[in-house]
């Protein structure tokens, strides 16, 4: 279990639709979850027809959660209508992108709100059997939705004829067992097909080609989570949260030097520097800011001057970074950026898949140079060889993961080069025992 | 041996999969979670219930991280030390783990009581540094809330 007090801190900047019902007694329970609207949402995606839900979701400008952010409804548009084909609704319950804990609350204490969710899609594509690929390490959430989705059968919201409408729709879950890999969603495919998680080529992309060859949509949690929203009270409502083209709200996480770490919900396009300051509360210990990563590791950082950016997908992409996963971290001034990098890229080589060659040599590569960096014993042109290796990653491998280490790289080289160069200098870390570690929100060696 | 209550299991998960071999990793995990690893007999069974090769078992298991063929300690410790565990502390909560323990990465204890293992990101990110014992979440960590844990199951246990 995850302590509530410590995630959920609340701030009175939060605009509450998918986080709405988490604070309620037995939030878990499909009673409290029919008494506070749920369910309604199905009920009137059955009167809307498909076609009707799909052009909802299309307006509302919901845009994926999982960090790529394409538009949802559009996604569902591709699944082809007229095939002999079975067609499946996988939600991608895998989150691992570090510094992204936001689809374990939305399981932990809404469970009812993601079934909904996933009924709701497998209706509008025509899709009768869903799966929740949940990463194995969360094994309590997988009871927990296990339970809910027990009760959702014994109320007639799962199984046979659902709610007398003549629909269709069996979920079940599906654990996964330690590989980030898993998560990029062909490779979640070929897990769940009991393979190796090794990605497919696309296209075919899976709203064609997807689980079993069969047509298949796969969405992040969070994303599915706002779809009962969306269909209950409309496109244009959900729209109006965000900004043009960045429909809704966003879970955010708060982490790293930041005063009050948590999950927080608020509108697409929320100020970077009003959520750090506000909402977080500040860095620690009257610390300066010195970068932030946007979304999650798999994004370019930011440098503090930086942080006036409105928090949405296409503001972010303006400054060559991206809206990713909603992890958002900050660093203080104490921090050693060479080291950040270096472990940054030592998960991405520990995670590399192996298949394509740019990815697996030239993350262990960098990871071994920036060891070395970051020891001291580096040499003048490191950081110019390191950005050469990036970008030999970048655009060169066979699914993002080969991007998703290169970019970070990229962008802290570029943006904090004289720390590498210091490195070389001194020949040690300038930062050795400066660092923050515990104390550093002040609670510490408490 | 594999008990009932699992091998029916076995039956109740294959059941969900309109291919067999779907049910590959959550058998494995499952079976983990009973006997602690997996042995070769498991691998027997669940390559004959799901209709492959057992090499085609003991591929997967290469592959997925939780998944290992030895026994482990009675409580694996899993620290986080990815960015955000990292920058509140979390290569010093390995390291005094470590150091209390006795043991390195991926090592048991001769007792057979306790293993150690640095992961990426757990998901707990808010409450870094964070790691897990077995399937429990551990978050805020200290070096003092780490004496007072390891003291708590060396004199209590906890249920795997
Ligand atoms: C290496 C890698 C890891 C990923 N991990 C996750 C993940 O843990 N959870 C997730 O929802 N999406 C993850 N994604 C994104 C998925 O590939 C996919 O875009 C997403 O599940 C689609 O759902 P959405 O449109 O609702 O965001 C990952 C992508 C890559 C390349
Ligand atoms: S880019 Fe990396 S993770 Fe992706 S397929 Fe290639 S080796 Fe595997
Ligand atoms: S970075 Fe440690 S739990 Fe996410």
């Amino acid at each position: 279990m995850s302590d509530y007090q410590s995630y959920m801190k609340g701030s009175p900047l939060e605009v509450k639709v998918i986080s709405a019902r988490f604070g309620l007694p037995n939030s878990t329970s499909i009673d409290t979850f029919v008494a506070h609207d749920g369910y309604k949402g199905l009920a009137k995606a059955f009167q809307m027809g498909p076609e009707g839900v799909i052009n909802e979701m299309k307006n509302s400008q919901l845009r994926g959660r999982g960090g790529a952010g394409f538009n949802t409804g559009l996604k569902w548009s591709f699944v082809p209508k007229q095939t002999d084909k079975p067609k499946y609704v996988v939600c991608n319950a895998d989150e691992s992108e570090p510094a992204t804990c936001k689809d374990r609350p939305l399981m932990e204490y809404d469970p009812h709100q993601l079934i909904e969710g996933i009924v709701i899609a497998g209706y509008a594509i025509g899709a009768h059997q869903g799966y929740i690929y949940i990463r194995g390490e969360y094994r309590y959430l997988m009871d927990i939705l296990d339970r809910a989705i027990a009760e959702a059968y014994a109320r007639g919201y799962l199984g046979k004829n659902i709610q007398g409408s003549g629909f269709d729709f069996e979920l079940c879950t599906h654990t996964g067992a330690g590989a980030y890999e898993c998560g990029e969603e062909t490779a979640l495919l070929n897990s769940l097909e009991g393979l190796r998680g090794y990605p497919r080529v696309k296209p075919p992309f899976p709203a064609v080609v997807g689980v079993y060859g069969c047509p298949t949509i796969i969405n992040n949690v969070e994303t599915l989570c706002n779809v009962p929203h969306i269909v209950l009270k409309g496109a244009e409502w959900f729209a109006g949260l965000g900004t043009p083209k960045n429909g809704g709200t966003r879970l955010f996480c708060l982490s790293g030097h930041i005063s009050r770490p948590g999950v927080y919900e608020l509108p697409m396009g929320f100020p970077l520097r009003k959520m750090i300051e506000e909402v977080g509360g500040g860095i620690p210990r009257g610390k300066k800011l010195k970068s932030v990563i946007p979304g999650g590791s798999s994004c370019p950082l930011l440098s503090a001057d930086e942080i006036d950016v409105p928090m949405d997908f296409d503001s972010l992409a303006k400054i060559g970074s991206m809206l990713g996963s909603g992890g958002v971290v900050m660093i203080d001034e104490d921090t050693c950026m060479v080291k950040v990098a270096q472990r940054i890229m030592k998960f991405y080589a520990h995670e590399s898949c192996g298949w394509c060659i740019p990815c697996r040599e030239g993350t262990a590569w960098l990871k071994a140079l920036l060891d070395r960096l970051h020891g001291g014993g580096g040499l003048a042109d490191d950081p110019d060889t390191a950005l050469d290796a990036s970008y030999n990653i970048l655009g060169k491998s066979l699914c993002p993961l080969g991007d998703a280490a290169a970019m970070p790289t990229i962008s802290i080289v570029n943006k904090f080069r004289s720390e590498f160069d210091e490195h070389v200098r001194l020949g040690a870390c300038p930062y050795a025992g400066r660092g923050s570690g515990f104390g550093a929100r002040g609670w510490g060696a408490a | 041996m594999l008990s009932d209550d699992l091998k029916s299991m076995f039956d109740r998960v294959i059941a969900r999969y309109p291919l067999k071999r779907s049910a590959i990793v959550p058998l494995l995990l499952f079976a983990q979670d009973e006997l602690g690893y997996i042995s070769d007999e498991a691998i027997e069974e669940i390559a004959r219930r799901v209709e492959v090769p057992p090499i085609e078992v003991v591929e997967d298991i290469g592959y997925y991280s939780m998944l290992h063929r030895h026994p482990i300690g009675k409580y694996n410790f899993q620290v986080c030390t990815n960015v955000s565990c990292q920058l509140l502390g979390g290569e010093e909560i390995l390291a005094h783990c470590s150091k209390r323990l006795g043991i390195g990465h991926k090592q048991t204890t001769s007792d057979g009581q306790f293993s150690l293992e640095e992961v990426e990101c757990l998901g707990a990110c808010c409450g870094a540094p964070a790691m897990q014992v077995n399937y429990d979440f551990y978050e805020n960590l200290t070096p003092e809330r780490v004496d007072r844990l390891i003291e708590e199951l060396k004199a209590n246990g906890r249920a795997r």
